[in-house]
C-alpha cells in the first residue's frame, strides 16, 4: 500500500527513531520501582473522579478508558493488576454506573456479548469450526426462561396477543437461578444435536449449515405460535419475571449508596446494577472455564485438530467428541447469557437472533483476536462501545448540524461496520487486536507457504 | 449431420437442452409421484378431514388438480435458483471457496436493472412501448446489470480476496462475509441518500404480467386452468441462454480452457503459461455477471425489490449448488431445479398435509433439511464425483 504523497522515507524515519526513542525513555523513567503501581492508581483514580464529576461527558469517559488501558499495559504485575480492576470492576464502575446508568447498561451489554464472544471463540478460535448460527444457542436459552418465567405456559392455546389480564406466572421469579444452569444445559444440549449430523463436514460447508440453522431457529421462533403457541410469534414473549430483590436490602444500599451518588436509587436502577454484578460472576467464571480449557489437554487437542486435523487423528485425538465438546461448550456459555437477557429485558422476540447478531458477535473475535481471551473481551467492548456510544453520538451531531438532511444516520448501518472490521481485520491484521501467540505463529506460518499452492488445503 | 454434431461448440450449444429436459422431467416425475404416492396414503388421516372441511376437495384430488400449477412455479424459481447458482459454482470450482458476497452481487445486478427501467420510465418512453421495444428495454436492464454486478464482483476480488489467497481457508470466507455484509448496507446507503427508500419497485411495462393459458383440464369432474405468466417464460428462457452461453465459454473457447485448467491445478496451469490472477479475475466477472442477470430476472418476476434481497435466495442457490455437487456447473443446474420443485411444492401443500399446523412459512426450513440431509448423506452432491477430500 505505497503512495506517491509520503515524504522522503529518511526523514520520516528519523523523526520516527527520536518520538520513539522518547517514548522508550518515559517508559523506562515509568518502569522503575513502586513508580508503575503508582502511575495506575493515579490514573484511574483520575479518570474515575473525571466520570464522577461530569457523568455525561464523553471525554471524561473515553479519558477513564485511556486510564483503565495504561494501567493494564503497566509493569505492575499481576497481582496488582486484579486487585486494582476489581476494585474498578466491584467499587468504582457501580458508582459511577448509578451516576449515569448508561455506562451500567453499556457494561452490562458488554459482559453479555463479551460471554457470546468468548463462547464463539472456543468454537471458531480454539477448535477451528466457523459457526454463523452461534446467536441459536443463545435465542435457546433465552426462550427456555422466556417460555418458563412467563404466563405462557398457561396460554399454549391462546392466539397471540389474547391473553386473559390476570394469567398467573408458571414459576416462582426465584426458579431464574436455577435456570442460568438449565440454560447452560439446554444450549449444550442443543449444541450437540446440531452438531452430530453436521461435524463431520468440511470448514466452509460447516459455516453453511450452521448459519442454516440459525435462521431455522429464528424460523421457529417467529412461527411456533401455532399449533401450540410455544414462542408467540413474531410479538414476542413479555412480561418475563426477574428475580426479586429485597426489600430489606434495597434499603440497606440505599442508605450507603444514596449519599455517594448523589441521588436515591430507584428499583430499575437496582435491577441494572444487579444484572450488572451477576454478568461479572458469570464472566469472571466464563474466562476462568475458557483460560483452563485452553491449556488443558482438551485445548491442546482442538488445537491439534484445527491446524492439520488429518495428523491429529493419526495421533490418536479423537476428532468427533472433541468437536462437539467444543460445539456443546461454546453453546452453553450463550446458554446462559441467553437466560440472563431474556430476565434483563424482561422480553423475547425472534428479531434479536438474526443472523446479524451472529455476524456481530463474529466481528467482536475478530476484531479482538481470535483465539485470544484477552483480545475476545476488548474485541466486544470496542464493538459495543462503536456502535452504542460513538456511532449514536456521531448521528447526534450530523442531526444537530443545520441544513443537512438526516439521511445518513450512522447508527442504522452497523452491518457495514462489521462487514468492514471483517475485511479490514483478515487483510491487515488477521491475528486481532491482542493476537494469540498461537495464532499468530499459525498466520506466520501461512506466509511462508503462499509460495506453493494450498497451505489450507488440509483443513 | 453426423458431422453437425461433432462440431464442438453445436455440442456445447446443444448440449444444456437435452439436460433441461431430462433434469426438469426426472425431478417433475418424481416429485409428482411421490406426492401422489403419499396423498393417497393419507386419504382416511385427520389431515384428508380438515382439508374436506375447508376446500371440499379429497387430498388425492387437491394434490393432482394443483401440481400442474405447482410444477410449472417450480421450474420458474428453479431457473433463477439456478442462475444463480451458477456463479458460485464457477468460483468454488475455481478457488474452492465460497464467495459469500455473491448474494449482494445479486442484489447489485437487481438494482441496477431496476434503476434503468425507472429511468427510462421516468423519461415516459417505458409506459406507452410496443412489444418489441418492451423486451428491448429489459434486455438492456439485463445488460446493464450484468455489466456493473460483474465489475463489482472483480473489485471485490481484487480487493478483499485477493490479499488472502494462500492464508488459512477460513480467512477468505470471513472475508467474503464481510464484504456482502458491507455491500448489503452499502446498496441501502446509496439508495436512502439518492432516492430516500430502501426498496424499489419493478415498474409494469410491456406483456410480463399477461397470462397464457397453456391447457384446460377437467380432472374428477373440477375444471382448473393451467397458466403460467409471461414474464416466468421470459425467466426460463433468459436462463436457459445464460446457461447455454456459459456452457459453452467453459467448454468450448480459449479462456474457459484455461480456467478449466486453473480448477483443476492452479500452479501447473500457472507453469504453462496461464495467468492465473487473471484468469480469477475472469471466473468472477463472468459469476457476477451471470448474478447480475439473474438479479434482473428476480426482479421482473417477484417485483419488489430492497437491499437485503439477495440474502435468501442467495442461500437457496449455494443450497442448490451443494445439492448438485459445487463446482460442477451441471449440478447447480439440477440442483437449481430440483431444489425450486421442491420448495415450491412444500410451500404448496405443507399446509394441507399437516391439517394446517405448519404453512408455507416453513418452505425455508425445507430448503435448509434438504442442504442438512444431501451433506450428510452425499456430500459430493448428486453429480459431484465421489472423491475424498481433496489433499
Amino acid at each position: 500500500m505505497l503512495h506517491g504523497t509520503a515524504p522522503p522515507k529518511e526523514e520520516v524515519q528519523k523523526g520516527e527513531r527520536r518520538l520513539t526513542q522518547r517514548w522508550r525513555q518515559a517508559k523506562a523513567w515509568l518502569g522503575q520501582g513502586r513508580r508503575p503501581h503508582l502511575f495506575s492508581i493515579l490514573s484511574v483514580a483520575a479518570g474515575s473522579l473525571l466520570v464522577f464529576l461530569g457523568p455525561r461527558s464523553l471525554v471524561a469517559f473515553w479519558l477513564f478508558l485511556a486510564a483503565a488501558y495504561i494501567s493494564y499495559t503497566l509493569p505492575t504485575g499481576r497481582k496488582f493488576k486484579a486487585v486494582l480492576f476489581a476494585i474498578v470492576l466491584l467499587v468504582i464502575m457501580p458508582i459511577l454506573g448509578l451516576r449515569n446508568i448508561f455506562y451500567l447498561e453499556l457494561a452490562f451489554q458488554i459482559s453479555v456479548f463479551a460471554a457470546l464472544a468468548l463462547g464463539l471463540n472456543i468454537v471458531v478460535g480454539f477448535a477451528g469450526l466457523l459457526d454463523l448460527g452461534y446467536v441459536a444457542f443463545y435465542a435457546v436459552g433465552a426462550y427456555l426462561w422466556g417460555f418458563f418465567g412467563s404466563q405462557q405456559p398457561f396460554l399454549l392455546h391462546a392466539i397471540p396477543g389474547t391473553a386473559p389480564p390476570n394469567t398467573p406466572f408458571f414459576l416462582p421469579p426465584g426458579a431464574f437461578y436455577p435456570f442460568l444452569i438449565f440454560g447452560i444445559a439446554a444450549a449444550a444440549l442443543t449444541g450437540l444435536l446440531l452438531g452430530t449430523p453436521v461435524l463431520r463436514l468440511r470448514g466452509d460447508y460447516l459455516a453453511i449449515v450452521t448459519l442454516g440453522f440459525g435462521e431455522v431457529i429464528r424460523v421457529l421462533a417467529n412461527n411456533l405460535d401455532k399449533p401450540l403457541n410455544l414462542t408467540n410469534g413474531p410479538q414476542g414473549i413479555t412480561p418475563i419475571q426477574r428475580p426479586v430483590i429485597p426489600a430489606e436490602l434495597q434499603a440497606g444500599l440505599n442508605a450507603l449508596l444514596a449519599p455517594i451518588v448523589g441521588h436515591a436509587i430507584s428499583i430499575a436502577e437496582f435491577y441494572n446494577l444487579f444484572f450488572y454484578l451477576l454478568t461479572l460472576g458469570v464472566i469472571g467464571f466464563i474466562i476462568v472455564v475458557t483460560r483452563r480449557l485452553d491449556d488443558s489437554r482438551t485445548g491442546r487437542a482442538w488445537s491439534a485438530l484445527r491446524d492439520d486435523e488429518l495428523a491429529a487423528v493419526s495421533m490418536g485425538v479423537p476428532k468427533t467428541r472433541l468437536k462437539l465438546a467444543a460445539f456443546a461448550a461454546g453453546a452453553s456459555f450463550a446458554g446462559i447469557m441467553g437466560v440472563i437477557m431474556a430476565a434483563n429485558r424482561t422480553f423475547v422476540s425472534p428479531e434479536s437472533f438474526s443472523f446479524m447478531q451472529s455476524i456481530g458477535v463474529l466481528s467482536m473475535v475478530i476484531l479482538g483476536g481470535i483465539g485470544s481471551i484477552p483480545g475476545v473481551i476488548v474485541g466486544a467492548a470496542v464493538v459495543l462501545i462503536l456502535t452504542l456510544q460513538v456511532l449514536p453520538g456521531i448521528s447526534l451531531v450530523l442531526g444537530s448540524m443545520r441544513g443537512f438532511n438526516p439521511v445518513f444516520d450512522p447508527t442504522k448501518y452497523q452491518r457495514m461496520i462489521f462487514g468492514l472490521i471483517l475485511v479490514v481485520m483478515m487483510i491487515y491484521r488477521p491475528a486481532g487486536l491482542i493476537p494469540a501467540a498461537r495464532r499468530k505463529r499459525e498466520l506466520a506460518r501461512g506466509e511462508i507457504d503462499e509460495v506453493g499452492n494450498d497451505p489450507e488445503a488440509e483443513a | 449431420m453426423r458431422r453437425l454434431t461433432q462440431s464442438p461448440l453445436l455440442r456445447e450449444i446443444l448440449r444444456p437442452f437435452g439436460q433441461v429436459f431430462v433434469f426438469v422431467g426426472i425431478s417433475a416425475v418424481t416429485i409428482s409421484s411421490s406426492l401422489i404416492s403419499l396423498a393417497f396414503l393419507m386419504r382416511n388421516s385427520y389431515a384428508n378431514e380438515v382439508l374436506f372441511g375447508k376446500t371440499g376437495q379429497n387430498l388425492p384430488t387437491y394434490v393432482i388438480t394443483n401440481l400442474p400449477q405447482v410444477l410449472i412455479d417450480g421450474i420458474t424459481v428453479g431457473f433463477v435458483y439456478a442462475a444463480i447458482a451458477l456463479g458460485y459454482s464457477m468460483v468454488y470450482g475455481v478457488l474452492e471457496f465460497i464467495n459469500f458476497a455473491h448474494s449482494e452481487i445479486f442484489a447489485i445486478g437487481a438494482f441496477v436493472g431496476v434503476e434503468l427501467l425507472i429511468l427510462i420510465d421516468n423519461l415516459g418512453i417505458l409506459a406507452g412501448a410496443s412489444i418489441p421495444e418492451s423486451y428491448l428495454f429489459l434486455f438492456l436492464a439485463i445488460l446493464a446489470g450484468m455489466a456493473l454486478a460483474g465489475a463489482a464482483a472483480m473489485s471485490v476480488e481484487r480487493i478483499a480476496y485477493r490479499p488472502l489467497r494462500g492464508a488459512p481457508r477460513l480467512v477468505p470466507l470471513i472475508s467474503a462475509i464481510g464484504v456482502s455484509f458491507f455491500l448489503a448496507d452499502a446498496i441501502r446507503l446509496t439508495e436512502s441518500v439518492t432516492t430516500g427508500q430502501f426498496y424499489r419497485v419493478f415498474p409494469t411495462f410491456g406483456n410480463f404480467d399477461e397470462l397464457i393459458e397453456l391447457a384446460r383440464m377437467n380432472v374428477f369432474g373440477i375444471p382448473f386452468n393451467l397458466v403460467i405468466q409471461v414474464k416466468s417464460i421470459v425467466v426460463i428462457v433468459a436462463a436457459l441462454l445464460m446457461m447455454v452461453g456459459l456452457s459453452t465459454f467453459v467448454n468450448a473457447s480459449r479462456t474457459g480452457k484455461a480456467i478449466r485448467a486453473v480448477a483443476q491445478d492452479r500452479p501447473t496451469a500457472s507453469l504453462m503459461g496461464i495467468d492465473v490472477n487473471r484468469i480469477i479475475a475472469i471466473t468472477f466477472l463472468v459469476g457476477g455477471a451471470l448474478g447480475g442477470a439473474a438479479g434482473v430476472l428476480f426482479a421482473l418476476k417477484f417485483t419488489r425489490i430492497d437491499p437485503f434481497v439477495g440474502f435468501f435466495p442467495g442461500l437457496k442457490a449455494f443450497t442448490a449448488a451443494v445439492l448438485g455437487g459445487i463446482g460442477n456447473l451441471v449440478g447447480a443446474l439440477l440442483g437449481g431445479i430440483v431444489l425450486g420443485m421442491l420448495e415450491t411444492a412444500a410451500g404448496a401443500y405443507l399446509s394441507a398435509f399437516t391439517a394446517g399446523a405448519f404453512g408455507a412459512e416453513y418452505k425455508d426450513i425445507f430448503a435448509f433439511a434438504i442442504l442438512i440431509l444431501v451433506l450428510i448423506v452425499r456430500p459430493s452432491g448428486l453429480l459431484g464425483e465421489q472423491v475424498g477430500q481433496k489433499a
